[in-house]
């Protein structure tokens, strides 16, 4: 039995439908990569061309980042899938409770009282 | 307790969540990049609350070349997507394709760590050492400790290549592909807030 | 598989001492973590009655101020990371599988890997002491008190022996939160599971949340005195508060690490012992979740005096008082689960009911201290130590002690002696109480904490004696139980039913001594309480879940053990850097110690190792001698 499990497979087990199934998901993987790419473009434009009022850019590429991590996450990582809930659980745990320290560390070091 | 396993079906669809090995390796891994993310947060923050602490050292704008970290974020970037389509690869138990796409990832990954150490290099020579303010302690900490990861990665990955070099899928490498296919796109995600956090705030942030 | 009897054979045929080092079993792994734990528990409690030696009469000589700060900061150290946090783990690690019916861990070798890092790091920081004094900073190590200027060689120990105790905390974590999850029983769902192992979940939990920032803060002060970097001073742009929330971001979840465990053994206790079923067992759940929740949100509460503004001051007053009303909702749960129950006052018992007013008092100082006007009175004085001397040894040496002796007669076959056990409870009980009740009125008349001595005739002599006396009675009582587990060990009768105390969880359905793959047949749970509703639906035992078959077992290995001393050698090097005239070059010591560290972990990825089978047949003749 645990020789098994050091064996490689003949074959693969996946049906026609599984492999059209995959086929489609592996499309909107590299169409995420795509827009992945196009996020990356618009920050970089937006700070090196300056188009964007230096006020409003920080904010603005913060969301870009935080789109890229939503689609990195949720699409190259399938925490969309089934089977991720515990895993979604504890990143999104680990998320929220990173938000509180990371307002701190930045803001509340005792230069500006708030 | 073993599940047993059916040689003549062929290789499940998640071959990495085949075994009760494997779906205990996958859930540990996320438990353990859940922590990450923390530790991360960790040393952004200290990062975000002494960048302005240059204490006379050359500042973030005086230093940071826009062109050559977007190189760095392009390759891995690709680097991620390569690994992506290497877990499609075992899937569908195509054991070339997944090492074809894994060397790829690995290669990506060392043109990056290269780049950084020229980085490096290069601001050391314009006068931002470890020591010199708070903001380059903090930045090379920062930015090293993700350095460090992708050293590990790369190590992972390719002691991974060296020893299945010939063993096919099995599914007992199969979740150790998976989890540090896992790993890598982590430290992809982590890039991204490096390049937008400490880059192109540095350079652009009020 | 003729040829896996042979492995059984050789397996057995180990020495003893290669037994438990390579074992990767989670009985062996408790109990050893129980006996590191306890080690270091007595060490730092020793240090805790030098101490009270030292403040018995004003301006004493007993101890002198240097040795006097590095006593607090060890016993501190000690106690939160080497003692407190491995003996929950070894509670842990010994009833989680057998409490929801699994065979073992989900990653064995991981969990022995655990307990050498662990207890290797706790080694590295102990041998401080004959290289030029323990750390000195105390356990909370300020910065700059800590960083390179003032701090010495001490800090070097306390920075990296930390880091590396705490990788071998954080990956036992990982292992108890994935084996909770993916190793249940059939039938065993999350609102089934016992609250113990609820609590435990949610502790390891905060372990992976709170232990990462620690690593991060460490690593920062560990660059800071290695390498010269800038964090923490001022001069070139550093910043020192940055030290103290970093540290609180863990610390304050620490708190909860440590009492959460120590929640779920007191309701395991008082259920068994009052004939009850545990009151509202959701509402404890949702309780615990919410403190675990909250206890991220209040760490400022420790840095009120610092002065980081008035808002922020009250936005976590109000988080800090809000933990009251969860931790409340146990509080009334455990006394309702009492109420009306049929009471048996045994030593566990009587540990888990009095736990219940001690931890309120704990509590109830702890609102006083939430609120920020008073807090700058109570900061940094005897109060302040009072209130979390009551949490702490109040709330979990009192669970501990319940847990010891509830669990004890599964984990080692014999029941400890009860005589014994209720001198042990009442001299610890009075002891602990004279000992902390006085502190408090210390702390309110201005006794400052971590100060050596005191001048005499400023109303302080009396209570410090009555303190001191207190802690040796406290002491007389540990030695108490010290006696107690050789005397019961050579006398006590032998238990050979598997429920000893009538109990209702699961980990009392397997014979004793437990077999080595806890149950021969994974049992199918039908309810809250499994043991307990097979007793009054079913025949009193657990049904089986599948049929007898093949079980699989990990093989032992001596890699972790080797790990361990490969990250002290790795560790002590790296220390090696900062000391003056070392002996040899530090990279002589550093460069083998990183490369038995990977070396080892190469190994073990390597080398596919897919453990062994009891089979049916031998199965069969081990469930006979068993029974």
């Amino acid at each position: 039995m645990a020789n098994e499990l050091s064996k490689p497979f003949e074959k693969s087990a996946l049906s026609e439908e599984d492999l059209y199934k995959m086929n489609k998901e592996k499309k909107v993987q590299i169409t995420s990569f795509a827009f992945m790419i196009f996020l990356t473009f618009l920050a970089f434009i937006a700070v090196a061309t300056e188009m964007v009022a230096p006020a409003f850019a920080v904010p603005f590429i913060l969301v870009l980042a935080g789109m890229q991590f939503f689609l990195q996450m949720f699409y190259f990582m399938h925490l969309k899938d089934k089977g991720h809930e515990w895993a979604n659980t504890f990143i999104i745990a680990g998320v929220v409770l990173s938000t509180p320290a990371l307002i701190a560390l930045t803001f509340l070091l005792g230069m500006t009282k708030y | 307790m073993a599940d047993h396993v059916d040689m003549t079906k062929g290789l499940p669809s998640n071959p990495e969540k085949a075994t009760l090995e494997g779906r205990n390796k996958f859930l540990g891994f996320w438990i353990f990049l859940s922590g990450e993310t923390i530790m991360f947060a960790t040393f952004f923050g200290a990062f975000l609350g002494l960048r302005e602490g240059t204490a006379g050292g050359p500042t973030a704008e005086e230093l940071f070349q826009l062109p050559l970290v977007f190189i760095m974020t392009m390759l891995l970037l690709t680097s991620s997507l390569t690994s992506v389509l290497a877990m499609y690869a075992m899937k569908r138990n195509n054991f070339k394709a997944m090492m074809i796409w894994m060397s790829t990832t690995v290669l990506l990954g060392l043109a990056f760590l290269g780049l950084e150490i020229y980085e490096f290099v290069e601001y050391v020579h314009h006068g931002l050492g470890y020591t010199t303010s708070a903001f380059g302690s903090s930045f090379y900490t920062l930015v090293g400790l993700h350095g460090a990861h992708v050293v590990f990665g790369l190590a992972w990955i390719s002691t991974l290549l060296i020893r299945y070099a010939k063993s096919g899928i099995t599914l007992t490498n199969a979740p150790k592909f998976y989890v540090a296919s896992l790993y890598w796109h982590f430290i992809d995600v982590v890039w991204v807030f490096i390049f937008t956090v400490v880059y192109l705030m540095g350079i652009g942030g009020a | 598989m003729a040829d896996y009897s042979a492995i059984i054979k050789e397996k057995k045929d180990k020495s003893v001492l290669m037994d438990w080092l390579t074992t990767v079993d989670h009985k062996k792994l408790g109990v050893m973590y129980l006996i590191a734990g306890t080690l270091f528990f007595l060490k730092a409690g020793l240090m805790a009655v030098f101490m009270r030696i030292q403040l018995m009469f004003p301006e004493s000589n007993f101890l002198d101020g240097q040795t006097y700060n590095e006593f607090i900061t060890m016993h501190g150290t000690i106690m939160l990371f080497l003692a407190a946090t491995p003996l929950l783990f070894a509670f842990m690690n010994y009833i989680i599988p057998l409490q929801i019916g699994a065979r073992d861990v989900a990653f064995p070798f991981v969990n022995a890997l655990g307990f050498w890092i662990f207890f290797f790091g706790g080694l590295l920081l102990s041998v401080s002491w004959f290289f030029g004094g323990a750390p000195d900073a105390g356990w909370t190590a300020y910065v700059p008190l800590s960083a390179g200027d003032y701090g010495h060689l001490g800090m070097d120990f306390y920075v990296i022996g930390l880091q590396i105790s705490g990788i071998g905390t954080l990956i036992s974590a990982i292992n108890f939160i994935v084996t909770i999850v993916n190793m249940r029983a059939p039938g065993m769902t999350m609102m089934r599971m016992p609250l113990f192992c609820w609590t435990s979940l949610v502790t390891s939990l905060l372990i992976v949340f709170a232990f990462t920032p620690l690593a991060a803060g460490l690593a920062l002060l560990m660059l800071d005195r290695l390498f010269g970097a800038q964090f923490f001073s001022p001069d070139s742009g550093g910043n020192a508060v940055l030290w103290q929330h970093i540290f609180w971001i863990f610390g304050h979840p620490e708190v909860y690490i440590l009492v959460l465990p120590a929640f779920g053994i007191i309701s395991e206790v008082i259920p068994a012992f009052s004939r009850k079923r545990l009151f509202g067992y959701t509402a404890m759940v949702f309780a615990t979740l919410i403190i675990a929740f909250l206890g991220f949100m209040v760490w400022v509460h420790h840095m009120f005096t610092v002065g980081i503004g008035p808002v922020t001051n009250s936005v976590f007053a109000i988080a800090t008082m809000a933990i009251g009303i969860p931790t409340g909702i146990k509080i009334f749960n455990w006394l309702f689960t009492m109420w009306g129950g049929k009471l048996t006052f045994n030593t566990a018992m009587l540990c888990a009911s009095s736990f219940v007013p001690t931890f309120v008092l704990g509590g109830v100082t702890g609102v006083m201290l939430s609120m920020v006007p008073v807090d700058y009175l109570y900061h940094d004085t005897y109060f302040v130590v009072a209130h979390f001397h009551y949490i702490i040894v109040g709330g979990i040496v009192l669970g501990l002690l319940a847990g010891l002796y509830y669990w004890y007669p599964k984990m080692f076959g014999h029941h400890l002696n009860e005589k014994l056990g209720m001198l042990m409870f009442w001299m610890f009980y009075i002891g602990f109480h004279m000992t902390f009740f006085v502190q408090h009125i210390l702390g309110l008349i201005g006794m400052p904490r971590r100060v050596y001595t005191y001048l005499e005739g400023q109303g302080m002599d009396t209570m410090n004696l009555i303190s001191s006396i207190g802690a040796f009675l406290m002491s007389a009582g540990i030695i108490v139980l010290v006696i107690n587990i050789v005397y019961s060990a050579l006398k006590s009768e032998r238990v050979v039913v598997s429920d000893p105390w009538d109990a209702r969880t699961l980990e009392w359905s397997t014979p004793t001594p437990i077999p080595e793959y806890n149950f021969a047949q994974v049992p199918q749970v039908r309810s809250l309480d499994p043991l307990f509703y097979e007793k009054i639906h079913g025949d009193g035992k657990m049904k089986p879940a599948e049929p007898l078959s093949d079980i699989h077992m990990p093989n032992g290995s001596i890699l972790p053990f080797i790990i361990g001393i490969g990250m002290f050698v790795w560790g002590f090097g790296m220390i090696m850097l900062n000391m003056e005239n070392a002996i040899i070059t530090p990279y002589a010591v550093i460069i083998p110690g990183f490369l038995l560290t990977f070396g080892s972990m190469l190994v073990r990825s390597i080398k596919e190792d897919h453990g062994y089978h009891i089979t049916v047949e031998e199965l069969k003749k081990l469930e006979k001698e068993v029974s």
